[in-house]
């Protein structure tokens, strides 16, 4: 067992936590797009393509709904996080604490690392899939909710604790196995559309479009058990299935290293190599299987991955899913161990990827992958709102920016208010039917907004206020 | 070495694509390009730590 009380050579360092991040430190533009290439093209792109088709996107919708949303998120990296990450150069966390408290962040890194371990979980599963190819176990369907075999615990089981172990000991052998199987990983992405597509019957670039729409986005009715999508479902979900980073501000941390806020256009990179291309390539492998085997619908990336590219394309599974789950159960850790700071980072980490293992054991995760991810954005959103309107506007709305560290408080109620009840309203509607999921973002945003202005003015102490 | 490396992993990255545009047009089976996609693989993971991020 590691002494808990050093710091590990095989740990990332993490700098600058509480401080700006000094000139000598920033970064190039060459910096990001690596990065952002790399941490966008995930195992979990495999799930999420398919799940397009299983809610019957048509060609049109998917393919301009995709381009359009991709933007959205890359403009919002551009004009709301890294604005305030080139000024500010501090991490989210440390900022959050300014502005909201100690115990307010606190609740806030619970939140977060929960949400990255169902997000690990998910990472798991894919996993998973991909060992069942080699171990012929029943694996889940498209609409399993719980474990369906005791072959699939057991491989689960195998994949998550073998990522746990790497994660508090290995970080950094992953991490640089992750920049060095980006440009390879982005490449095979690419080769099992062109691979699907051929199997599909399209022989030729030109008659690609009109084939697309015959055979892999055909619209019409979804797969039992899903949401029908449209080009908004598909636009709204492109842009927020990262909110938590961009609008929800977690790449203030980032962005603090970049040394022009227009860096942030790397970030295109991730969008449209990882959430356009390969999305459209796991599409393509989906609508395939459907064509040949007409009654099987399950979203196993692993089978679909090596029906295509063989071996190589089944690896490609494994390291984008590993390298993936290594930074997320990192994080989580990080987020819990926040929480208790004497606790070891290893103990966390370790707790964290059990918690991992267990979730991805339930194929339910991955499976609604699109509406976890919705969730996971909508919980986290409402902060970046708060950090956005502290830090622009405080001084025109007359109430006082970083609040918290002003004042002496642990927790900046405000933030706290608009932070539970933007979630709660939001999640109020999904659930009265009013609205779906994917669409609750963009006016929980403004509500958050608003609700912490109003609130700041209203409970700020007169003799902290400006 | 470093050269030789990275002409390698030039090589293995374009044998990993170029596989699967010949089995678009034509040109080759599925067998051969799961093949020549594996060779290229593990040829770019061979030759490319020893340029890369180090």
């Amino acid at each position: 067992m590691a002494d808990d009380t050093r710091t590990p050579q095989t740990e990332p360092v993490d700098e600058y936590e509480r401080e700006k991040v000094p000139p000598r430190a920033w970064l190039g533009f060459s910096s990001f797009v690596g990065q952002y290439a790399g941490e966008h093209t995930a195992g979990t792109e495999l799930m999420i393509g398919p799940l397009f088709i299983a809610s019957g996107v048509t060609a049109v919708d998917v393919v301009g709904g995709l381009f359009v949303g991709n933007l959205l998120a890359v403009l919002s990296w551009v004009f709301l996080t890294a604005p305030i990450a080139v000024r500010a150069r501090l991490t989210l966390y440390f900022q959050l604490e300014k502005i909201c408290g100690r115990k307010l962040v606190t609740v806030y890194n619970l939140a977060n690392g929960v949400m990255f371990c169902f997000l690990a979980g998910a990472m798991v599963t894919v996993n998973a899939t991909a060992a069942g190819v080699w171990l012929h176990i029943a694996m889940p369907g498209l609409n399993d909710l719980y474990p369906n075999s005791a072959g699939w615990v057991a491989t689960v089981l195998v994949m998550g604790l073998l990522m746990t172990v790497v994660a508090a000991y290995g970080y950094k052998v992953v991490a640089r196995i992750a920049n060095i199987a980006a440009p390879w990983m982005v490449l095979v992405f690419i080769a099992y559309g062109i691979i699907g597509a051929r199997q599909l019957g399209i022989d030729s670039v030109s008659t690609f479009w009109p084939k697309a729409q015959e055979l892999i986005w055909t619209g019409g009715l979804p797969l039992a058990g899903r949401a029908k999508f449209t080009f908004w479902h598909v636009m709204f979900f492109a842009w927020f299935c990262n909110m938590a980073m961009h609008i929800g501000m977690a790449d203030l941390s980032v962005f603090r290293y970049a040394r022009k806020s227009w860096y942030a256009v790397s970030s295109a990179a991730g969008m449209y190599l990882g959430h356009f291309i390969a999305w459209l390539a796991a599409s393509i492998l989906y609508a395939q299987q459907l064509h040949a085997t007409p009654g099987n619908t399950a979203v196993l990336p692993g089978p679909l991955a090596y029906n295509a590219a063989g071996i190589a394309g089944v690896m490609c599974v494994i390291v984008a899913g590993w390298t993936t789950a290594n930074p997320t159960i990192y994080r989580a850790g990080l987020a819990f161990q926040a929480i208790s700071p004497s606790s070891s980072r290893y103990r966390v980490t370790l707790m964290t990827g059990a918690l991992a293992t267990i979730a991805g054991m339930f194929p339910a995760i991955a499976m609604k992958l699109l509406d976890f991810v919705a969730l996971y954005g909508l919980v986290l959103m409402p902060m970046g709102a708060v950090v956005f309107v502290d830090f622009w506007l405080a001084k025109r709305c007359a109430f006082q920016s970083n609040y918290a560290e002003v004042s002496g408080t642990d927790i900046n109620w405000a933030a706290g208010l608009a932070w539970v009840l933007t979630v709660a309203g939001c999640l109020a509607i999904v659930n009265m039917g009013g609205l779906q999921i994917y669409f609750v973002g963009l006016p929980g945003w403004f509500a958050a907004a608003t609700l912490y202005i109003v609130l700041s003015r209203l409970l700020q102490r007169k003799e902290v206020r400006l | 070495m470093k050269t030789a490396a990275r002409l390698i992993s030039l090589v293995s990255l374009a044998g990993t694509i170029l596989p699967p545009v010949l089995f678009f047009t034509g040109h080759i089976g599925l067998d051969a390009t799961k093949v020549w996609m594996l060779v290229a693989t593990i040829a770019w993971f061979a030759a490319t730590p020893f340029w890369m991020d180090r």
